[in-house]
């Protein structure tokens, strides 16, 4: 595809997605303001896997983080301030990955896969075994969170369009910060220590400190995600901490195209179309899922989304293009 | 805790460890020798069970169960690395995780399509039913002695295996050097075959000796999955012996954690593995 | 006298029960190329890695102007201007020759913080990556992607990346290894330019090579020095022809 061709297209879904809700049913416009909150995840996941080489296995965690810091930081019968959950949400999800990857950044390869998913176990265990998150059962979120700052407020999360834009706000944020970030002398560097690590450090680059850095972003961003998932859903379980959620993200991630900001969109969408579609065919549609990943695995290396640009490439009879 | 009860709570452990320790050792061979990410070797130990349960059912006797259940679980191995596992060799790790995670979800729904997602229990052989008094109110039941002892025995016959048999000289090999294999002239599919279905089999053998104790359930797979990773690292990826240090190690920190500190208790064992990473970053018995 | 810029003291290196490095004494001076000769398993790589930083010594101190730098890593090495080139080619070989240099480059001011730069308009750090390629003699190929260039001119990236950091000592590892007699001959010129302003450590293989361009030569022998001097002293050195000469030096 050539650029041209690629800009029409990012500006028609774009178009499409804010449209949305003034012609479709409230059921979709929630299934893709879900989608666009997962699009987030992947995109965080995707800084770490794609452009910094670190395939990180336990992502949920902070996603899971921040949606228990917002239930917690929503008292029983008021809302809490959005202006104060937001950002206190996002900082708990980055303070851990920050303090997370202190440890498991001194890890490479299958230890460094394996280290991450142990600490997505050990807050998995944190609010599934002790009351501070209403245990097993999750806890919900009685009140979204109240825009009003000193009684004026410009938009009210209780309306679904509003939180429906505001997720696709927070969506559009997201990936114009990424494009920034990866742009910008920071970014090259992620992208360098992917590449070669070793010879980063030789060129005189303190590399740990970059993937810290890559790291606590990521985890911040994924922190949005799950800040944002609470508030749509209105509960939080566990579950949100869960490896097969993991699994899930790095699927989007995989699936999408890695080092690739729209392909990890892609694959969010692509997921939970999948899931959708399949959930309506049967009551075992993990089988058809499981099915459909393996085959992906086996006859499409180089993940679903090369498919699509190949084809299309041959169509444009240009050179693919992100 | 007093002496009867301490004296419980270690047999339990190394009941446990052991336990993991079969499931975990076909895990890092197969990570150590074929460089293989398997997700679904948890489902080996699902699939153990419910044998177990499906043949305990049809021939009344868990013991028949199990010497029918092995050998199919090892033929399942070897027709499993044939078909699919065979063409990850050369693939990237990521790829691996993906079509093993993919594995899993089939493996569970056909579990559910064939049997339904009830819990089932598994009757215990009637000559190890009984229970060993140890105090007035306090007792161990024989079974568990007779997991550990098995395991135990296993883990003996493993190390045969590996030190004084040509499939265990083809094995260290193998895990230290790939080009060397083939320089010797080893017919290295025959042996990842084996090596895989060895390992399948004794995940299954897990599956179906810890079936009458725990049960067989929906999802059994998942939580022994994450612990075998557990000790795989711990261990070092591809050392046997380093399995079973760390598969004891986390017996006894997930059955004393849940005495000591049960609010806790799923923590443990993951607390143990990031103390452990940071002291040796690539495990215990790293290879060199 | 020049002034030395890099120098190791007593250097040892251990692994498990065996010596790699034994007291190893070496000075780099600037102006001075010094070449690293010894047969295979002399410890001419771990000496580097010492150097280097990627490898910390056993025992040994090592200086740079004067100042001790032993506990000092590798990155922290490259940014006081001591940088190395690899024995195996070790470059970005999906970006282009302009984006290892740049990168290169940009590692002097590395402005992590400003999120908001477009590193690819970085004036200064682009600049000097130009320059670096000029100087190791790329240019014009800028904008070729590393990894689909002859095995030569990737050498020559090699030693292009390192300049762009503005290294006063240069640590290079074969950079001769694999290279065609003219492409060799091309690199000779360039060290032999290259030494005017800076110290120049060349671990080499290539005898011819090490003799036409080296003001001064170490010979490494089972992880000790052999003996250290200038090229004509080096060649009739009793010692260095038993050891490792043999008859190759005869011939000449």
């Amino acid at each position: 595809m050539n650029s041209r061709t690629t800009t029409f297209l990012k500006l028609a879904a774009l178009a499409g997605v804010l449209a949305f809700p003034a012609f479709g049913s409230e059921f979709y416009a929630e299934l893709i303001a879900k989608v666009l909150i997962l699009a987030i995840f992947a995109m965080s996941l995707d800084l770490l896997v794609g452009f910094t080489g670190l395939v990180s296995f336990g992502h949920a965690a902070y996603f899971g983080i921040a949606a228990y810091a917002v239930a917690l930081l929503t008292p029983k019968y008021d809302p809490a301030s959005l202006w104060l959950a937001l950002p206190a949400s996002v900082l708990a999800a980055a303070v851990a990955a920050f303090l997370i990857g202190l440890f498991v950044l001194r890890t490479k390869g299958i230890y460094f896969i394996m280290v991450t998913l142990a600490f997505a176990q050990m807050a998995y265990y944190v609010f599934h075994d002790t009351p501070v998150g209403g245990g097993s059962d999750g806890i919900y979120l009685n009140f979204k969170p109240d825009a009003a700052i000193a009684g004026w407020a410009p938009f009210d999360l209780n309306e679904p369009h509003h939180l429906y834009y505001f997720v696709v706000g927070a969506m559009l944020f997201v990936y114009a910060l990424l494009k920034l970030v990866l742009r910008s002398p920071f970014g090259r560097v992620l992208v360098g220590i992917r590449s070669n690590e070793h010879r980063m450090l030789s060129l005189g680059y303190a590399t740990f400190r970059y993937k810290l850095a890559a790291f606590t972003l990521a985890g911040g961003l994924a922190g949005l995600a799950g800040f944002l998932y609470a508030v749509l859903f209105g509960f939080v379980t566990p579950e949100y901490l869960s490896w097969h959620k993991s699994g899930d993200v790095l699927l989007m991630v995989i699936l999408g195209g890695m080092g690739n900001l729209v392909g990890a969109i892609a694959g969010a969408v692509a997921l939970v179309g999948l899931q959708e579609i399949f959930t309506g065919l049967t009551k075992h549609w993990q089988l058809l899922m499981g099915l459909t990943i393996v085959a992906a695995v086996l006859f499409m290396p180089g993940g679903m989304a090369a498919t699509p640009a190949r084809i299309l490439a041959r169509i444009n009879g240009g050179k693919t293009n992100e | 805790m007093d002496f009867v009860s301490f004296l419980i709570q270690v047999l339990n452990s190394l009941q446990y460890g052991l336990l993991l320790f079969l499931v975990a050792s076909g895990l890092t061979l197969v990570f150590g020798i074929m460089g293989i990410i398997n997700l679904a070797h948890g489902s080996f130990y699902m699939v153990g069970a419910y044998l177990a349960f499906a043949l305990t059912s049809l021939t009344g006797n868990l013991m028949l169960a199990i010497a029918l259940g092995l050998p199919l679980a090892f033929v399942f191995g070897a027709i499993l690395e044939w078909a699919l596992f065979s063409h990850l060799y050369k693939r990237d790790h990521l790829e691996q995780v993906l079509l093993t995670y993919g594995l899993i979800l089939i493996f569970e729904e056909l579990r559910s399509l064939a049997v339904g997602d009830e819990v089932h229990g598994v009757t215990i052989p009637e000559l190890f039913s009984a229970s060993i008094p140890l105090s007035d109110n306090l007792s161990y039941p024989v079974y568990r002695l007779v997991i550990s002892v098995v395991c135990l025995a296993l883990a003996g016959g493993l190390y045969w295996l590996i030190q004084k048999t040509r499939l265990g000289m083809m094995i260290r090999a193998g895990s230290h050097d790939r080009d060397m294999v083939k320089a010797l002239g080893i017919d290295i599919n025959l042996l990842y075959r084996t090596v895989f279905a060895l390992g399948v089999a004794l995940a299954a053998l897990a599956g179906m000796l810890a079936a009458p104790i725990s049960s067989v359930y929906p999802g059994m797979g998942s939580s022994v999955l994450i612990i075998s990773f557990v000790i795989v690292v711990i261990g070092g990826v591809g050392s046997v012996w380093g399995a079973l240090v760390a598969a004891l190690v986390i017996g006894f920190a997930d059955t004393f954690g849940k005495v000591l500190l049960p609010d806790l208790a799923g923590l443990m064992v993951y607390l143990v593995m990031a103390v452990v990473l940071l002291w040796r970053p690539e495990g215990i018995f790293k290879k060199a | 006298m020049s002034e030395v810029l890099l120098a190791a003291e007593g250097m040892t290196r251990r692994f498990g029960g065996l010596t790699a490095n034994q007291n190893v004494n070496i000075a780099l001076e600037r102006g001075v190329l010094h070449a690293l000769l010894g047969p295979n398993g002399a410890g001419k790589s771990t000496c580097i890695n010492m150097l280097s930083g990627d490898l910390p010594p056993s025992e040994g101190t090592i200086r740079f102007k004067g100042e001790d730098i032993t506990g000092l890593t590798a990155y922290q090495r490259s940014r006081i201007g001591i940088g190395r080139s690899y024995q195996r080619t070790n470059i970005f070989p999906k970006f282009t020759v302009l984006e290892n240099c740049r990168l290169a480059a940009q590692s002097r001011k590395p402005r992590p913080w400003s999120l908001l730069t477009d590193a690819l308009r970085m004036p200064d750090a682009v600049e000097r990556a130009r320059a670096a390629i000029a100087e190791a003699g790329l240019a014009g190929r800028e904008e070729r992607v590393a990894g689909t260039m002859s095995h030569g001119e990737q050498r020559q990236l090699e030693i292009a990346m390192v300049l762009a950091t503005d290294a006063e000592v240069l640590l290079l590892d074969e950079p001769l290894a694999g290279m065609g007699s003219e492409e060799s001959a091309q690199m000779v010129t360039l060290l032999n330019r290259l030494k005017t302003t800076r110290a120049i450590l060349l671990v080499e293989h290539d005898m011819d090579a090490v003799f036409a361009v080296s003001d001064r030569i170490t010979v490494m022998v089972n992880g000790q020095v052999l003996e250290s001097g200038s090229p004509e002293q080096i060649r009739n050195s009793p010692d260095v022809q038993q050891a490792y000469l043999g008859h190759e030096a005869e011939h000449e």
